[in-house]
């Protein structure tokens, strides 16, 4: 903790701060608030009602009306502040609003009605978690089912491209044969063409094999990933050829060379697919929703698509599934960002 | 225990080749040292053998089998790098048990070997350590001790001490040459150290260009070169070369005098040489004396006192650089007149085309 404050408190100034200081922190500060506020923003709101999403100007912290039960009536009423008139000062519950006078009454003197102006009074409020934007993901939209989905394509998606592009990549670094820089090449050019354009061929041959409205039909298709390839082919590069050679000596098959010599060193490049390879498939959004029609089969962010409608947007449970779809791939990114740059294979060898 | 048998070998880079037909037998327990200078070919051999280049043509045996088409891993040859080419995700323990999983070795005795392996290369203090952690030395025998668990038949060396400071090199020099005699494996051993070569070989391999020069115990090379090139290669410092032409053949030897007019005798059968013909005259460092008043002149240039022995470096009137070996400490200084004697005992002869040597008659004993 104190090599945090010693670190966080660092400065160019030996006697207070510098101007390198005061730029230096501006603009951090900025980024932070560049990087961090929208996130930030998106959080406080997932917890705001409906009703306080929709108010304008909008307010920093998720709101809520102050309610009170007053005697003779039913329901809670709303408490409201008036600020001009006769009853100046007074906190007062509204009974029903007509044009634009309210009919208000005293919690502490319930029997008697008054009417103020709507422009003389503000609404009582106080910071109130709106939990049931996150109940209701799990009890009226199945939430579990899309999550899962999620899960299922990325992790099996992962797995998979990381198998064929480091598979791929072996033989491009290690081997030599006629034709590897052709391949090499062609496997690089597919870059070029852009996404959209193969859609219909890629989705014409999916739905010839089946696979439309199954999660297969959304991992196929993204499994061979030029960059990884790219990616992988270079990192394997700096792996000495001696290490593959030694280990032939020492009677390991190919298979054995590179599930056990290649594979464990080039684990940072391995980190690095995992975590594009992760965040491609559980942010992918439009090819999903072409090969996924039936809503059991969608994906998180096909979910959160089905939120807008044409007319009207659920926008308190549509932030709170958002917050919740965040969250994983944080995670996954805070895992394994200290493998990125730990560079296992340059040791070992002089 | 094993018997290499090298018949015709080739090795084509594309266009270039790389070994020109190597004819070569390693015996049983041999150490078979390959040398030569850098680009010689002498790792593309080695790694022919190997297993980890494909043999363009002739054959390749072990124990009269032929192995050309088999893999590096079916070969039962292990190979120590020269960059260790140590797994640098496992620990030392991993890095000897991994050739011994490969071949399905039961757990137990996987164990055993490698504390037998630890324990005779000195390495069971970092069993646990990886290798970065280890020093230069260190890793040196954790490469040999990998080579050794597995009990191969034949013990590939590619210039396994060259990373090694000098100090270390001479130690392991002598550890490699206690486990060849402790295990009594084949063992080939590449280096461009002729010093390496002449301390360790039973059998010495000069390679040029991809072509064997001259193969033979290490004395025989040094005494009995077949040429300029295996004269020159073998033997530290260098051998002397001096231009010199026919005057005289008889039964004794040859008589030749340089471009100066200094006479000079060597012991060797003068076959196919006429008065008149051009020469190299070959003399090493060791056997230059100082002669008084006698001999050639020469100018000393500089003058290198180790206490027991001294070097004389020495250019003679017409250029011809001259190193003389002198035991024992001596009083000639730089810029003084030195006189050379060479002794026909000690001389080799040279043809100037092709540089294949005369048969010496007499070899004489190193002063």
């Amino acid at each position: 903790m104190s090599t945090v404050l010693s670190f966080l408190t660092r400065r160019r100034g030996r006697n207070g701060f510098d101007l390198t200081d005061w730029l230096t922190w501006l603009y951090l500060l900025a980024a932070v608030l560049l990087m961090f506020g929208p996130v930030f923003w998106l959080a406080l709101s997932s917890f705001k009602t409906e009703s306080a999403l929709q108010e304008y100007p909008p307010t920093l912290l998720p709101l809520a009306p102050v309610m009170a039960t007053v005697e003779g009536y039913e329901e809670p009423l709303p408490l409201f502040r008036v600020t001009g008139g006769e009853h100046e000062g007074k906190v007062l519950a509204q009974v029903r609003r007509i044009g634009l006078n309210a009919q208000m009454v005293d919690p502490a003197a319930p029997g008697e009605r008054v009417n103020v102006n709507i422009n003389d009074r503000v609404p009582e409020r106080e910071f109130t978690l709106a939990l049931e934007n996150y109940t209701t993901l799990f009890e009226r939209f199945n939430f579990l089912l899309y999550f899962w989905n999620s899960v299922f394509i990325t992790v099996i998606a992962t797995i998979i491209t990381v198998l064929f592009n480091s598979m791929a990549a072996f033989a491009l670094s290690k081997y030599r044969f006629r034709g590897r820089t052709l391949v090499f090449i062609l496997i690089i050019a597919t870059l070029m063409i852009p996404p959209t354009i193969n859609l219909v061929p890629i989705f014409l041959v999916v739905s010839e094999l089946g696979l439309v409205n199954s999660p297969w039909g959304v991992i196929w298709p993204a499994v061979a990933t030029p960059t990884g390839v790219f990616l992988l082919r270079q990192y394997m590069l700096t792996i000495p050829d001696d290490l593959l050679d030694a280990a032939r000596m020492d009677h390991a098959s190919e298979w054995r060379v590179y599930w056990r010599i290649v594979l464990p060193l080039s684990a940072p490049a391995l980190a690095v697919l995992v975590i594009f390879s992760v965040m491609w498939r559980w942010n992918e959004f439009l090819w999903p929703l072409i090969v996924l029609n039936r809503s059991e089969e969608f994906t998180l962010q096909l979910a959160l698509n089905s939120f807008q409608g044409d007319l009207q947007t659920a926008w308190a449970p549509l932030l709170a599934m958002t917050v919740l779809t965040l969250l994983p791939i944080t995670l996954v990114f805070a895992v394994l960002q200290k493998y990125i740059t730990a560079g296992i294979a340059q040791s070992g060898v002089k | 225990m094993a018997v290499l048998d090298l018949e015709k070998l080739v090795k084509d880079y594309g266009q270039v080749r790389a070994i020109h037909g190597v004819d070569l037998r390693i015996e049983n327990g041999e150490f078979c040292v390959f040398v030569g200078p850098s680009g010689c070919g002498k790792s593309t051999l080695l790694r022919m053998i190997a297993g980890l280049e494909d043999i363009t043509g002739g054959e390749l045996r072990i124990d009269d089998k032929r192995v050309n088409e088999q893999r590096a891993s079916e070969r039962g040859l292990a190979m120590v790098f020269q960059t260790y080419a140590l797994y640098p995700h496992m620990t030392v323990r991993q890095n000897l048990a991994f050739g011994l999983e490969n071949i399905r070795t039961p757990k137990a005795e996987i164990e055993a070997r490698v504390a037998e392996a630890a324990r005779m290369l000195q390495i069971e203090a970092y069993l646990d350590r990886r290798p970065k952690q280890l020093s230069g030395g260190q890793r040196q025998r954790v490469a040999i001790g990998r080579a050794v668990v597995r009990e191969p038949r034949v013990f590939l060396f590619d210039e396994p001490l060259s990373n090694l400071d000098a100090e270390l090199r001479v130690t392991m020099r002598g550890e490699i040459s206690a486990l060849h005699r402790r295990l009594g494996n084949t063992m080939i051993y590449v280096t461009h150290d002729q010093v390496e070569a002449m301390t360790m070989a039973d059998k010495i391999v000069v390679l040029r260009d991809g072509r064997i020069e001259q193969a033979g115990t290490p004395l025989d090379l040094y005494n009995t070169p077949r040429n300029s090139f295996v004269a020159g290669f073998i033997g530290s410092p260098r051998m002397n070369f001096i231009d010199v032409t026919v005057t005289a053949i008889d039964a004794d030897g040859v008589a030749l005098k340089d471009a100066a007019g200094n006479a000079y005798r060597a012991a060797v059968a003068g076959e196919g040489l006429k008065p008149g013909q051009a020469a190299e005259l070959g003399i090493r460092p060791d056997h230059l004396e100082i002669g008084a008043g006698e001999g050639t002149a020469v100018t000393v240039q500089s003058v290198e006192q180790l206490g027991g022995e001294s070097y004389l470096y020495c250019e003679a009137a017409d250029g011809t650089k001259l190193t003389a070996h002198l035991p024992g400490q001596t009083a000639i200084r730089r810029g003084e007149t030195a006189h050379l004697v060479l002794r026909p005992q000690f001389t080799h002869l040279f043809a100037k085309e092709g540089g294949l040597a005369q048969t010496r008659l007499v070899i004489g004993e190193a002063v």
